[in-house]
């Protein structure tokens, strides 16, 4: 008998994955490069969110939870400002690094630095907050059964809901707004759209700031619903790139449906086979993407 | 002072070994452009298997199969270069970037089995009791380490010659040509896909064979040896030496490992024992900085390739050629 439980813990861990992969699939079709140091603004995003609840709680005590949820205010605020934060540190290494090198016109000496930086950000976090694992709240939440033999947490839901808005929020503001289309035109043809006039370098912006804001947003979930750890966008990594390409390179539904997929393959691989088997997963998927359909579900081919 | 002088030997043997790796990514990246993310991986793959082939017969896991040294190293080189062939295969008829990301899925995937594939690598705690060559002389440890560097330099050597030689015969220059300008070489008829796997291929051997070495060399080998902080070591050794130079590779891989060594000592020396992990891990922060650092302020490291400054200039020439052109 199949445990149907699988299908939520797919969905939630799919659903991290597909808001960070959301930034990779953007930065590679706008800044044409593999990011890889996306997992770890991911964590820094998380840390900053951690850092700003801990102070809330110095200043105002404890603040008590929203309904049957495990946190309350300061959690939400502190993640819109550690999206800001994770977005004004991405620029900045944009600005210190990526921009210097795109400049150059080596893009594989791009993904080369972002190899290095992911390096650097990791180890700097492991430096100031050390490996130990850490958490937002340590208390057990009672997980409500709703049929089906499957239970769900009211975090989950939460969380499940702020994703969905989240990713039809951006979907709405890269379809229908200038912005967006703006961000469409340059990633099919970067010096055409600078020849018609869309300010090239602001479009870059918002690329990094929808991005890492996406990617701090995930962390904060990971960090509600498992753990808070240097590695934690390190792990992130493979099984972003893996839902970037299988939903197709540039396409930010592509993204998300691709997070889905392997977050539900990986937690079907949990009961199945054993938990210590999930991240292969991703690769597992990666490779069979790259043999049968290298551009992915909804990608285009390229002219 | 003999201490300083083993330690010395001790020193130049690990070294050298980092630079056997630091070649067989140069074969890859330097002279044919091709971004491995997953070198730590690859290393692995070739100390498994020439731990598995060499190791005396033991109940538990696969193997012991108590071969010849020298068996297991052959066995290590082919084995990577199979796995490299592999994933060559299945990336390298597209975008650059999907290199770099299978061969950074290679790595996990090879550090999950070798941490939870007990029955295959022993798991958690890994492989002991590799034979080391001139075990029979290991009380006496300078003649031991002497020994060992100079099967050690005979290797380095040999691959040194064998890819100098590569790189200026009529293989190693269509390589340099699909880096520089794929489309020309693709016009006189040069099959891009089968060169590119055969550099990766043959890089992997090298850092195979590297690995096997580094294993008996130590005569132990655990999964925590091969996270990627060694792939990223190994690229920065090739960076900061010069890509494209084989010279480069060795004078890197020396520097940053003396480099790397010197602060290690320093942190171990000046910091108290409850405060070493996090120490260590600004050691890698700083040499995170100096990757970027060097990529920025002079990216063809120490010893760039020699003709550089031409095919520089060249590109500067096509590139405001192309800028002229209507769009």
């Amino acid at each position: 008998m199949v445990n149907l439980q699988f299908i939520v813990d797919g969905l939630l861990s799919g659903s991290m994955i597909g808001l960070g992969a959301i930034g990779v699939t953007l930065t590679y079709s706008i800044l044409r490069f593999s990011n890889f140091a996306h997992g770890d603004l991911m964590a820094w995003g998380t840390y900053s969110t951690l850092l700003v609840v801990g102070a809330i709680a110095a200043a105002f005590g404890q603040v008590a939870p929203i309904g049957p949820l495990s946190f309350g205010w300061p959690l939400i605020f502190a993640v819109v400002l550690g999206m800001g934060f994770t977005s004004v540190l991405a620029l900045f290494i944009d600005r210190i690094l990526f921009a210097r090198l795109r400049a150059k016109g080596q893009m594989v000496i791009v993904v080369m630095a972002s190899f290095g930086a992911s390096m650097a950000l990791r180890n700097l976090l492991e430096f100031i907050f050390t490996s130990r694992p850490t958490y937002f709240n340590r208390a057990i939440q009672m997980a409500m059964p709703v049929g089906l033999g499957i239970r769900i947490t009211p975090d989950q839901i939460a969380l499940l809901a702020a994703t969905a808005l989240l990713v039809v929020g951006v979907h709405l503001v890269l379809t229908k707004t200038q912005t967006g289309r703006s961000m469409q035109a340059v990633s099919q043809n970067m010096a055409l759209a600078r020849v018609v006039g869309i300010d090239v370098s602001g479009v870059i912006r918002v690329t990094w700031i929808v991005g890492s804001a996406l990617a701090c947003f995930a962390g904060v979930m990971v960090g509600v619903l498992v753990q808070i750890r240097p590695l934690m966008g390190m792990d992130m990594t493979l099984p972003m790139f893996a839902a970037a390409i299988l939903g197709g390179v540039g396409s930010v539904p592509g993204a998300v449906v691709g997070g889905l997929i392997i977050g539900l393959a990986e937690a079907a691989a949990v009961q199945m086979v054993g938990a210590e088997w999930r991240l292969a997963m991703a690769f597992v998927i990666l490779m069979a993407v790259l043999l049968i359909r290298p551009i992915g579900i909804f990608g285009v081919e390229e002219r | 002072m003999i201490d300083l002088f083993s330690y010395g030997v001790f020193f130049l043997a690990t070294a050298l070994i980092f630079s056997v790796i630091a070649l067989g990514l140069n074969l890859q990246w330097g002279l044919t452009g091709l971004f491995n993310a997953g070198v730590a991986g690859f290393v692995a793959i070739g100390a498994y298997t020439s731990a598995i082939l060499t190791t005396p017969e033991i109940t538990g896991r696969l193997g012991g199969f108590d071969l010849p040294i020298t068996v297991g190293w052959l066995g290590a080189a082919l084995a990577t270069a199979a796995a490299s062939a592999f994933t060559g295969f299945v990336t390298l008829r597209l975008k650059s970037d999907y290199l770099a990301i299978t061969t950074f899925g290679v790595a996990v995937v090879v550090q999950l089995i070798s941490l939870n594939a007990q029955s295959i690598t022993g798991g958690p705690l890994g492989v002991s009791f590799i034979p080391r060559p001139f075990a029979a002389l290991a009380e006496k440890p300078l003649t031991f380490n002497l020994l060992n560097l100079m099967v050690i330099v005979v290797v380095a050597a040999t691959v040194f010659i064998v890819l100098e030689y590569l790189s200026r015969s009529p293989w190693g220059r269509v390589l340099k040509a699909l880096r520089e300008d794929e489309r020309a070489a693709v016009s006189l008829g040069k099959n891009t896909r089968s060169y590119r796997i055969q550099a990766f291929a043959v890089g992997g051997a090298i850092m195979g064979l590297a690995g096997a070495m580094q294993a008996h060399f130590i005569g132990f080998i655990a999964p925590e040896n091969y996270l990627a902080p060694l792939t990223f070591q190994i690229w920065v050794m090739l960076v900061v030496g010069g890509s494209g130079n084989n010279w480069g590779a060795i004078v890197g891989s020396i520097l940053i490992w003396a480099i790397w060594a010197g602060s290690g000592a320093l942190i171990s020396l000046a910091v108290p024992t409850d405060q070493q992990a996090r120490a260590a891990s600004l050691q890698i922060v700083l040499i995170g900085v100096m990757l970027c650092a060097v990529l920025l302020v002079r990216p063809n490291g120490l010893l760039g390739e020699r003709p550089v400054r031409r095919l520089t200039l060249f590109a500067k020439k096509r590139h405001s050629a192309a800028q002229n052109e209507p769009a």
